[in-house]
């Protein structure tokens, strides 16, 4: 379970960084996707890997944290408006630039 | 009402005017203006009161919704973020005053985005836990890319383009941090944070000192330290004149963050992690002077000098704190004052784009422009001001920086980035203004006439020389207050026993 957390948060990670490197706005904005599912989920495992326990201390003898998935939450939330302000950016210089080039230009 | 709610009013009284104005209709400008610039005078009131509260050394420490300290959201205001609240409701009345003149009216909502803006730095300066300061970042950050973009242009998107992905970046580490300090201490209370560090054993220490490091790596963005400040110039340039004036306080805003969290958090009361920021703060800070210095060498626009002056005085401001308690005093003294300074140099390069439609503000002469000695007048204070010239309080916070670190290469590095400031300003200021009132007497038929200077820059931009100079002759009360502020955060377990209680 630990192991397939950790390469999943791993896999995403390196994606989102490698198409974050690119130079065209689209595969930037797919890898700022990428990288937040990544920390999303490294947050989810932060309050430490429970599985069918309740969020209640005393109710069982290791409970699962509830703090980390409030977190989360809010991350997912912020994450989701600041996808979607990207995508619009993106749109827009596109438009006035004429280029979907993170540096204006083609190289 | 100050002492029960103090610390929540300068987060609801902006958000209840951005939330106000929103609903307003687009013909209503009158109204919008008028009562967005009510909200900012209101705001320095607040900032005011608030500082009169903190006068005798007590912490206001606010539980939302009454929950106790580590579970619950607490906001806190010591005589720190009182001073920072002061200094960026003052720098955004004048902004504001300045945007009226026609800035605002470029594009929809610019009054909703600025009071939002405001929101998210004074919730910045006032939150009590890491990962609200994480919110409010995203809160500030959000209102900042609309207002960076506000008016909008080619270059301004692809510079703007550059400043929203290098924060979205920024923000994942921020969370990634946040949660590795979570993951090792089980809290993000800073008082909690600050308790909870020197139980840590060998396995949390790891992951908490990584969250930490990290952290600074956000900071350090978000401040444009070298060699994270690449976004700042270009952007802070392209802006509208207000926009960048505002955004003086904005580097200060992580600058602060690593202050807090370099006292409170990572304090000498930390355990094994006690000064986990010191050795890479003087460093960082003499490294982001020379970058600093050299650009501002290299600029050739009057915005992108300005633009380097503030790398120049973030460079200044995180070497004062590393000077200990009269260091952070200095510095704190030094802050609102370069922001003043800087803001003013931005102002004089909005209103010098628009006198001189042909040139912008290019370091090069131009026959064109009108009133030289008005403009000329406060680019010179402005100058004197940023660059650190007596009479002015940059002079005086300099000279007590210098001598909180008596280190040659310290002493080698702010005096010759100093001297990059006063070439680099001078030589500006002469090609700007000194041949424009040259060639003034020259007939020049069928030029388009330029427009006067408008009702609303005047009092923006005098403002801000008031405020500088009234820094300057109020500095012995001033510094006693920095003094006093620096001595409250270096004793971290003043504030720890605010928050949580006990003793």
């Amino acid at each position: 379970m630990e192991i397939l957390i950790a390469l999943i948060i791993g896999l995403l990670s390196g994606c989102g960084v490698y198409l974050l490197l690119r130079a065209r706005t689209f595969t930037l904005v797919l890898g700022l996707t990428l990288l937040s599912y990544a920390i999303n989920l490294f947050l989810f495992a932060t309050g430490r890997l429970v599985i069918g326990q309740p969020p209640v201390i005393g109710a069982t003898s290791s409970p699962a944290d509830p703090l980390p998935q409030a977190l989360v939450l809010t991350a997912i939330v912020i994450g989701f408006a600041m996808t979607a302000f990207a995508i619009m950016l993106s749109l827009r210089a596109q438009a006035e630039l004429g280029s979907d080039q993170v540096d204006g230009e083609r190289p | 009402m100050i002492a029960a709610h103090g610390p929540v009013l300068p987060l609801l009284l902006p958000l209840t005017v951005a939330i106000i104005l929103l609903f307003l209709p687009r013909r209503a400008q009158g109204l919008t203006q008028g009562l967005s610039l009510s909200g900012g005078l209101l705001q320095v009131g607040l900032a005011l009161l608030l500082l009169r509260t903190l006068a005798d050394g007590t912490q206001l420490v606010y539980r939302l919704g009454d929950w106790p300290a580590p579970y619950g959201i607490v906001l806190v205001v010591d005589r720190l973020a009182a001073w920072l609240l002061l200094t960026s409701a003052l720098l955004a009345l004048c902004a504001l005053i300045y945007a009226l003149a026609g800035s605002d009216r470029q594009g929809r909502h610019f009054h909703v985005l600025f009071q939002l803006q405001m929101f998210g730095i004074s919730g910045a300066f006032v939150t009590g836990d890491l990962f609200n300061l994480f919110v409010f970042f995203e809160v500030l950050l959000m209102a900042s890319y609309s207002l960076l973009l506000h008016g909008g242009g080619g270059l301004r998107t692809l510079a703007g383009l550059h400043y929203v992905i290098l924060n979205l970046v920024g923000s994942a580490i921020f969370l990634l941090a946040a949660g590795l300090i979570y993951s090792s201490c089980g809290s993000l209370n800073f008082a909690h944070l600050a308790q909870l560090m020197p139980g840590l054993d060998d396995a949390q220490l790891a992951l908490a000192r990584t969250g930490g490091l990290l952290l600074l790596v956000v900071f350090a963005l978000k401040a444009g330290i070298m060699p994270l400040h690449l976004w700042l110039p270009a952007a802070y340039a392209e802006t509208s004149a207000p926009v960048a004036a505002l955004f003086a306080i904005m580097t200060k805003v992580g600058l602060y963050a690593i202050l807090r969290l370099s006292t409170l958090v990572f304090g000498s009361n930390a355990g094994a992690l006690a000064g986990l920021y010191q050795p890479w703060l003087l460093p960082l800070a003499l490294l982001t002077l020379v970058v600093g210095g050299a650009g501002v060498l290299a600029a050739g626009r009057l915005g992108r000098l300005a633009a380097y002056l503030i790398i120049l005085s973030v460079g200044t401001l995180l070497t004062a704190f590393t000077g200990g308690a009269a260091g952070i005093a200095a510095g704190l003294y030094y802050l609102p004052h370069s922001s003043f300074a800087t803001a003013l140099l931005f102002l004089c390069a909005g209103t010098l784009r628009r006198l001189r439609p042909a040139s912008g503000d290019q370091l090069v002469a131009d026959g064109d422009l009108p009133q030289p000695l008005l403009l000329g007048g406060a680019f010179f204070v402005a100058a004197m001001a940023s660059s650190g010239l007596p009479p002015f309080a940059g002079f005086i916070a300099k000279l007590l920086i210098l001598q909180a670190l008596p280190q040659a290469l310290v002493w080698g590095v702010v005096l010759l980035t100093a001297l990059a400031a006063v070439i680099a300003l001078a030589r500006g200021g002469s090609l700007i203004f000194l041949a424009a009132s040259g060639t003034m007497a020259l007939p020049r038929g069928g030029r388009k006439p330029v427009p006067k200077t408008s009702p609303w820059e005047l009092p923006a931009i005098g403002g801000l020389l008031l405020l500088i100079v009234f820094l300057t002759l109020a500095a012995e009360p001033a510094l006693k207050f920095t003094q006093a502020s620096a001595r409250q955060i270096l004793e971290p377990a003043q504030y720890v026993r605010a928050v949580l209680g006990g003793s």
